[in-house]
């Protein structure tokens, strides 16, 4: 619950931040002509599909967040028996982290208008984020192997759900990544995969800092985190 | 549609900043189309089509209702089936889908002057993963067992349980449709706010935006947030459905076999929920407003009372929105104290919304009014949501809700709020921006009809069940039989309500016949039939062709309510008209009085 309410006091607060700079006091009626140079019109210079990005990190980021106080709510119901902590979940994480590094490499190759660095940071990243989802399957045959299928114990629910949800917008991801990659690939410059390589580099940075949350969460070091902050607060 | 006065070079070149997406074939320019108005239409024929299903369906509850066993094929379980799809349909598909999907993308392009929304593809992606949605919703009367009959809310452990109607496959449909709804309207959904962010025209700053667009903007912005906790509410239940897992599911003995499942929490369900649930009624109902807004002051020549206000209503009750939910969830044996938060948060909606009807009657006052078919619906919304909103201040309180939940009571207050008054705002709507759709006017006497039929008869409906619901009479039964409680007057007021709405519901297909008809035999509407401001009326030609503008957008001078200012030519200014400046005082503009 506390999960939610933090993530919709971040939204309420962007929300807030924003409509206070769009001179929501003006009174219309007495204005005629056009506004310029107005904070509210084109004070986006950013490309319509980055703002999209945004509203649709937004989304995402709400997804998980309400999985995540679902996560707290269903815990706290007795029957909860952690679940160990697959140790091929650290090597999936620096995967993922790889696969980051390897699309911000790309962007400053975009900036340097290299591009062979660019299709080298494209293709890193892919093959990277693919073995992401490969570990994470593996993951999944370790823990059924060893008993923990998906109908056993919640905890077990929740990671086959949270992880799998996560690895269907991991390859969402690689979607967008592989248009890059054939832009990238085709006649036109390395300016014309400029935005496409910004955007999949900012979805890699949010999914990223999705998994670390979720990460900490299945390894229950949120949990400890959670008592530690409610120790303090009684 | 492609205008015949520049040739296919000049209109290439026109357009070519504005990376238009051109169709190539018949195919791709009414089927797989790309144009926001397209969509728009198939948006709304959609669910208008299904929508006609519904109604279908609630004519068939009010027969059994009225007189049970007159129709024998409706059993417990075809009435429970009925309940949910109805409910479902009504809602989601049908209000939801026709407000965004229909309204949103047919008029944010045009009020704002851009040549189409900014992710056509996505957009087109939008609607087919709608249609989809909405196929899948009904094939579920085709797979062994029927449609779900777990009721609307879907509510487990029930919703699972053998016992229920559609077990088999009827529920895993509808929650694999419900997901496929939330995917589809995500896709919409960055459409219609992005376009409202960066795809606005010289001039159209946010404080000139029509009410109906910041009505739609903010339910669109609330919608995306909202939706995620159906979605993830979904994929659980499908989970426990078809895994066998615990999320919601209790341990349930069920025919003396222990199911699987065990500790899960129905509780959590009903959060996630409502969580989407309570927001998804101002989601309909802020695109209402803001549209409402449109038509009074159109068609009452005046401007809108206290523009400003009405922008910050809608802007606070879509933040109230979210910290209400849990006022469905009284009875669910939650901590009184925590009843006791949320009805305050309930209550405190209110004043927002009081301020959007005061400002309403204000602008009503001493206005030049039209009492067109597109007025009288509106107004006719005014009545029926302070009804309903009436009646909602009663729900809202812990101590009133609690015997009043089980009842009539509970129906007839929500079918006034959120299903009576959007729906006669969609009629206005429809009847307002038709002539700007099709070119032609809708028939006036058969408007009339079907005004005057719908709204009274709306009344004779749901006034009547709130006394049924105070007597005490349930909701949700399939048949009541002999209960002592239940006066025989009850019976007969039970038969009253189910003819009156057999006849409201015949009314909608004079309604249906008007559509149809007048697209080729309705009186020529010209591109401004209503003397309207705003910049869907200016376009050069109705319809409006692809692109909206012909060669040059247009430019924004003034706000979206000059009707009747003082000293001008015409009683109305229309948004890209640069002068002559009027005599602009502030007194003399009840809108200003503040100033």
């Amino acid at each position: 619950m506390s999960v939610v309410v933090m993530f919709f006091a971040i939204i309420a607060a962007l929300a807030g931040w924003w409509l206070a700079r769009q001179r929501l006091t003006v009174k219309p009626w007495l204005e005629q002509g056009v506004i310029e140079g107005v904070p509210d019109f084109g004070a986006s210079r950013d490309p319509a599909k980055r703002v999209g990005l945004g509203f649709l990190l937004a989304v995402v980021g709400s997804l998980f967040a309400l999985l995540t106080g679902a996560y707290f709510m269903r815990r706290e119901l007795g029957d909860w028996q952690p679940l160990p902590v697959p140790p091929i979940l650290w090597f999936n994480t620096a995967m993922l982290l790889l696969s980051s590094i390897a699309l911000e490499w790309a962007q400053r190759a975009v900036r340097r208008g290299s591009r062979t660095q660019l299709r080298l940071g494209l293709a890193a990243a892919a093959v990277f984020a693919v073995t992401f989802l490969a570990g994470q399957l593996l993951a999944w045959g370790e823990l059924a192997a060893s008993g923990y299928v998906v109908d056993g114990n919640p905890s077990n629910s929740f990671f086959y759900l949270v992880t799998g949800l996560h690895g269907l917008h991991i390859l969402g991801g690689l979607a967008a990544l592989g248009w890059a990659s054939v832009k990238a690939w085709g006649r036109g410059g390395v300016e014309s995969v400029r935005l496409n390589v910004e955007l999949c580099a900012t979805y890699w940075l949010f999914m990223l800092f999705v998994w670390m949350v979720l990460f900490s969460l299945l390894a229950g070091w949120a949990s400890d985190f959670v008592a530690f902050c409610q120790q303090l607060l009684s | 549609m492609v205008d015949a006065t520049h040739g296919p070079d000049a209109h290439a070149a026109e357009f070519a900043d504005a990376e238009l997406y051109h169709p190539r074939s018949w195919w791709t320019r009414y089927v797989f189309s790309q144009d926001a108005k397209v969509i728009a239409i198939q948006y709304a024929s959609t669910a208008l089509a299904i929508g006609l299903l519904a109604l279908v369906l609630s004519w068939l509850m009010r027969m059994q209702l009225a007189f049970p066993g007159f129709l024998t094929f409706i059993d417990a379980a075809a009435y429970y089936q009925f309940i949910t799809m109805h409910g479902m349909i009504m809602v989601i598909y049908l209000i939801t889908a026709l407000f965004l999907g229909g309204f949103g993308n047919y008029l944010i392009p045009l009020m704002l002057g851009a040549r189409d929304m900014v992710f056509p593809y996505v957009n087109m992606l939008s609607y087919w993963t709608y249609l989809l949605a909405v196929l899948v919703l009904v094939a579920s009367w085709f797979v062994p067992g029927g449609p779900t009959g777990a009721g609307w809310t879907l509510y487990p452990p029930q919703a699972i349980l053998s016992n229920t109607p559609g077990q088999e496959g009827g529920i895993v449909l509808m929650l694999v449709s419900l997901i496929l709804f939330v995917i589809g309207f995500t896709m919409g959904g960055l459409n219609y706010v992005v376009t409202v962010l960066q795809g606005r025209t010289r001039g159209m700053t946010l404080m000139r935006m029509p009410l109906t667009v910041w009505g739609i903007f903010i339910a669109t912005v609330m919608a995306m947030l909202a939706f995620p906790a159906l979605f993830v509410a979904c994929v659980m239940m499908l989970f426990d459905k078809l895994l066998g897992t615990s999320f919601f599911m209790p341990a349930v003995v069920e025919m003396g076999n222990l199911l699987p499942h065990e500790g899960g929490s129905p509780i959590l369900f009903q959060h996630l929920f409502w969580f989407f649930g309570h927001p998804e009624v101002y989601i309909v109902a802020l695109p209402a407003f803001g549209i409402v807004s449109d038509l009074i002051s159109t068609h009452a020549r005046k401007n809108i009372f206290g523009y400003r206000m009405m922008v910050w209503a809608i802007v606070i009750i879509g933040a109230l929105s979210f910290v209400v939910w849990a006022h469905h969830m009284y009875v669910s044996g939650m901590n009184p104290y925590f009843g006791f938060f949320f009805a305050i948060t309930t209550l405190i909606i209110a004043v927002p919304t009081a301020i959007k009807v005061y400002n309403w009657v204000l602008t009503l006052w001493r206005g030049d009014i039209h009492l067109n078919p597109p007025m009288l619906f509106a107004l006719a919304f005014i009545v029926t949501f302070v009804n309903g909103g009436l009646t909602g201040l009663f729900l809202g309180n812990v101590v009133v809700d609690v015997p009043l939940s089980d009842t009539m009571f509970v129906v007839a207050h929500f079918h006034m709020v959120m299903g009576v008054a959007p729906i006669l705002v969609i009629f206005g709507a429809i009847y307002h921006w038709y002539p700007k759709i099709t070119g032609r006017m809708l028939d006036n006497r058969l408007a009339q009809l079907h005004f005057w039929v719908t709204f009274l008869g709306a009344y004779l409906i749901f006034f009547p069940m709130h006394y049924l619901g105070i007597m005490g009479v349930p909701r949700r039964y399939f048949e009541s039989g002999d209960i002592s409680f239940q006066p025989p007057s009850a019976h007969d007021l039970n038969i009253f309500i189910t003819v009156m709405a057999l006849i409201v519901g015949a009314a909608q297909l004079v309604f249906v016949f008007n559509l149809i008809w007048s697209i080729r035999h309705g009186k020529p509407a010209g591109g401004n039939p209503w003397r309207a401001t705003t910049l869907e009326w200016q376009t050069p030609e109705t319809p409006p062709a692809h692109g909206n503008f012909g060669r040059d957008l247009p430019v924004v001078y003034r706000w979206a309510y000059d009707y009747s200012v003082p000293g001008a030519a015409e009683d109305f200014i229309p948004q890209n008209q640069p002068g002559p400046n009027p005599p602009h005082e502030a007194p003399a503009m009840p809108g200003g009085a503040t100033s």
